[in-house]
């Protein structure tokens, strides 16, 4: 019960804080509009919100799916060997660290405006903690387990299918949290840059027309979406991988 | 000779050149079939890797190995083994990691789908004999330390292998539980006529259980004595109590040397 109730508590004040802070303030509406401007501007624009937030959503999740069975089959292969992890792994974290807002003009050239930017720049920069996880899932294999399969005669499929990929499923659906919250990102910085759709883009034109008020219900919308995506990975992970979470179990 | 594993004057090394490591030196030694032996001696002293030798997980750099009279190239696949970690699978219950080994080793792997009944009542079989009678459908976290030991070595015997390979099976088990699954192992071993390589350095525990006890030196490991225990059969926990006992473990024990 208190654990529904204290976050809920928690966010209601801290609505109320913000409603005080800018009446007491008298804050103009281009700085910082209070709540009740924003909800008000939700509610009036839903129509056109309600729409452009679908769209961030189907890019985040397309490209987040395409970012999980490819982290997946990437990671397992990069965590197979070592020799393959030395090879790869310089590569991808220097990929990784080139800011993927870099990379929306270039996709947009090939791709045009449209989804397909958001789409890709959602599994560029997702997929990457899927394969670390998975890979280093697999590397920490405890050497006596795999000693005791080899005696048996087992080949380095079968330590994989037995042990390595059920060991690391937790590490895979443990990064999954991470990868819809940076897809969600992904997407909404690529719609932002240059889009004809999506939050993103509805977010710029309204700043762009001094509707602030829009902008922060932008905000507000893609807080909640956040939140929501993040709890049904979060979900997916416990229903998966209750033996790593058997401590909250017992 | 009916030896079933033969060592002649063999030797293994880690790495190459420079580096190499000499692990084992001019071991000889032939373990009959149900014959149970132990090696002791101080840490690294490569009792352990005596052990991946016999496995066929590393092959002997010289020296002859062979067993039942064929020269050794490769994993044996005869071989059950189990830790001083019982390495479970955490998301396996206890009897789903019994059968593991039968997930692997032929011909029960492709049998495993069409007789999964049978071989599940035989894990179940194997884990009552070890006293798991209740806890086959109990993940490894809700067993205890000597519990998932037993359950390795159930894992290390459920495809009938030629040879159980145990390393320091019990080095993290309190004293008790430690002298419960001695007579475990030895009631097993009594059953089963299953031959037994036991890698301690608990002398008590090598000569409570063994017919022959190996000592080993330092790196690079050679065998320095060879001890029959000609203590009856069965044994029970009273004989270690007996000065018969005793003399056998102060041999050892001087063997072994080092400071004191």
């Amino acid at each position: 019960m208190i654990q529904v109730v204290a976050p809920l508590l928690f966010t209601v004040l801290l609505f109320v804080l913000w409603e005080a802070v800018c009446r007491i303030f008298k804050l103009p509406l281009t700085i910082l509009p209070a709540p009740s401007e924003v909800f008000g501007s939700l509610w009036q624009f839903r129509v056109p919100i309600y729409d452009n937030a679908l769209v961030t959503l189907w890019t985040t999740i397309a490209g987040f799916l395409i970012a999980t069975v490819f982290g997946l089959l990437l990671g397992i292969f990069v965590g197979w060997h070592r020799t393959v992890y030395s090879a790869l792994y310089p590569v991808m974290v220097g990929f990784n660290s080139i800011p993927k807002v870099a990379v929306v003009p270039v996709l947009i050239l090939w791709f045009g405006l449209g989804e397909v930017p958001a789409i890709i720049t959602a599994f560029l920069i997702s997929f990457f903690p899927i394969v670390v996880n998975v890979a280093t899932g697999l590397a920490t294999t405890e050497p006596e387990l795999e000693d005791v399969l080899r005696a048996l005669g087992a080949s380095r499929l079968d330590v994989m299918r037995k042990v390595g990929i059920p060991r690391s499923m937790p590490y895979f659906f443990g990064s999954l949290k991470v990868a819809i919250t940076l897809a969600f990102v992904g997407a909404v910085v690529s719609e932002t840059v240059g889009a004809n759709k999506g939050l993103g883009k509805l977010m710029l034109d309204a700043q762009s027309a001094f509707q602030v008020s829009i902008v922060f219900a932008g905000l507000l919308v893609l807080a909640v979406l956040g939140i929501v995506l993040y709890a049904i990975t979060a979900l997916i992970e416990k229903r998966f991988t209750r033996w790593a979470f058997r401590g909250q179990h017992r | 000779m009916n030896a079933l594993v033969s060592l002649q004057s063999v030797s293994m090394v880690y790495g190459r050149g420079a580096d190499a490591v000499r692990a084992i030196e001019d071991v000889t030694l032939d373990i009959a079939k149900g014959e149970f032996i132990a090696v002791v001696g101080p840490s690294g002293c490569g009792k352990s890797s005596l052990m991946k030798l016999i496995s066929g997980l590393h092959l002997p750099s010289a020296g002859k190995f062979t067993i039942e009279g064929r020269p050794v190239t490769g994993p044996l696949k005869s071989v059950g083994m189990a830790f001083q970690n019982s390495n479970l699978l955490p998301w396996r219950n206890a009897i789903n990691n019994v059968l593991l080994p039968l997930e692997i080793v032929q011909p029960h792997r492709s049998r495993m789908r069409s007789e999964r009944a049978q071989y599940r009542a035989q894990a179940l079989k194997l884990l009552e004999s070890v006293g798991l009678a209740g806890f086959a459908e109990k993940h490894p976290w809700e067993l205890s330390g000597g519990m998932q030991q037993r359950a390795s070595i159930c894992r290390a015997l459920i495809h009938e292998p030629e040879i159980l390979m145990l390393d320091e099976p019990f080095g993290a088990l309190d004293a008790f539980t430690r002298e419960e699954l001695w007579c475990t192992l030895r009631d097993i071993q009594q059953q089963r006529k299953v031959t037994v390589m036991l890698v301690t350095h608990d002398l008590r525990e090598a000569v409570f259980l063994a017919d022959t006890v190996y000592v080993m030196s330092n790196r690079p490991g050679r065998i320095v004595m060879r001890r029959e225990v000609g203590l009856p059969r069965p044994r029970d926990l009273e004989v270690t109590y007996t000065p018969e006992f005793q003399s056998i473990v102060h041999d050892l024990r001087a063997c072994i040397g080092g400071r004191h």
